[in-house]
C-alpha cells in the first residue's frame, strides 16, 4: 500500500466539469539507474491507472519509466450524479490498489 | 570507502552516464506508427504544454489537450525522443471524461523534443512537439 492524496471538490453541479488530481507516493524505479557496484537497479513503475465515476470510465492511463516519482495526475469528469469515484492502479509487481472518493451532485 | 576504491566504482559508471541507451526519432515514429498505424497526424487543435528550457529534468510539468468535444477524443499519447525509452504516456479518455485534457510530471533525460499524438473517435489524428533544453538531466545518477 501507498500514500495516495485524491482531490476531489466534496460536491458539485449537475452537468458540472470537476477537476481531479491525483498524487501517488511511488518512486517509479526506470530501471536505466545503477546502484554504486554498477548493477543495473530493477524497474519498479506504476504502469497503468484507471479512474472510473460511478462505473463509467473517466480515464485510463498507461505510464512509463519517463513518468516522474511520485507520479501526479490532473484530469476531468463530468458529474452527473452522486456517487463514488474510483481510482486502481497497477504496479510491476501486480499489486492493485484501490482508492476512493465520495462526491455528492445537487 | 577509501580513494583507490571510489575510483574504480566511479570508472565503471562514467561510461554509463557519457553514453546512456537514447531511443532515437526512428524508435519514436516507430512507437506511434505501432499505436496509431499509417494514419497521419494533422498540426492543429491538439496544444503540448512544457516548458522550453527545463532545470531539473526529474519533474517536468507537462500538460497536454486538445480542442474537442471529450466524446470526439479516444486517446492522447506523450513520446520523448531522447530518453531512454521512446514512450512516455498514454491517456485514454471514457465516457465520464469532462475535458479531454490531461497534465502530469515527467522525467527528461537531455534536451529533445518532446512529441503528443491524439487519436480521435473518427479515426483521424492531431499531434504537437516542442524542442527543450535540459539544464540538469534525469534518471542517470
Amino acid at each position: 500500500m501507498v500514500r495516495v492524496l485524491i482531490n476531489v471538490p466534496k460536491t458539485a453541479h449537475r452537468g458540472e466539469i470537476i477537476e481531479i488530481k491525483v498524487l501517488i507516493s511511488h518512486p517509479m524505479e526506470s530501471g536505466q539507474r545503477r546502484n554504486e557496484m554498477g548493477q543495473p537497479i530493477a524497474r519498479d513503475i506504476i504502469h497503468s491507472f484507471r479512474c472510473t465515476y460511478n462505473n463509467e470510465v473517466v480515464l485510463e492511463a498507461e505510464f512509463f519509466p519517463a513518468i516522474a516519482a511520485n507520479p501526479f495526475l490532473s484530469f476531468f469528469a463530468v458529474a452527473e450524479d452522486s456517487g463514488t469515484i474510483v481510482f486502481a492502479f497497477v504496479d510491476d509487481h501486480g499489486t492493485e490498489q484501490v482508492e476512493r472518493a465520495a462526491i455528492i451532485v445537487e | 570507502m577509501n580513494r583507490r576504491r571510489f575510483l574504480v566504482v566511479a570508472g565503471s559508471l562514467l561510461p554509463a552516464i557519457w553514453a546512456p541507451a537514447r531511443a532515437t526519432p526512428a524508435d519514436v515514429a516507430q512507437a506511434i506508427k505501432a499505436l496509431i498505424g499509417d494514419r497521419v497526424p494533422t498540426q492543429g487543435r491538439l496544444k503540448l504544454d512544457i516548458p522550453v528550457l527545463v532545470e531539473n529534468g526529474n519533474a517536468v510539468a507537462l500538460s497536454v489537450g486538445i480542442d474537442a468535444l471529450p466524446g470526439e477524443v479516444r486517446a492522447i499519447h506523450v513520446f520523448a525522443e531522447g530518453n531512454p525509452l521512446p514512450r512516455v504516456g498514454s491517456f485514454r479518455f471514457g465516457p465520464a471524461t469532462g475535458r479531454p485534457r490531461i497534465a502530469t510530471r515527467i522525467r527528461l533525460s537531455t534536451s529533445q523534443t518532446v512529441i503528443a499524438i491524439a487519436e480521435m473517435s473518427d479515426g483521424t489524428c492531431y499531434t504537437d512537439s516542442v524542442d527543450l533544453l535540459v539544464t540538469l538531466a534525469a534518471c542517470l545518477e
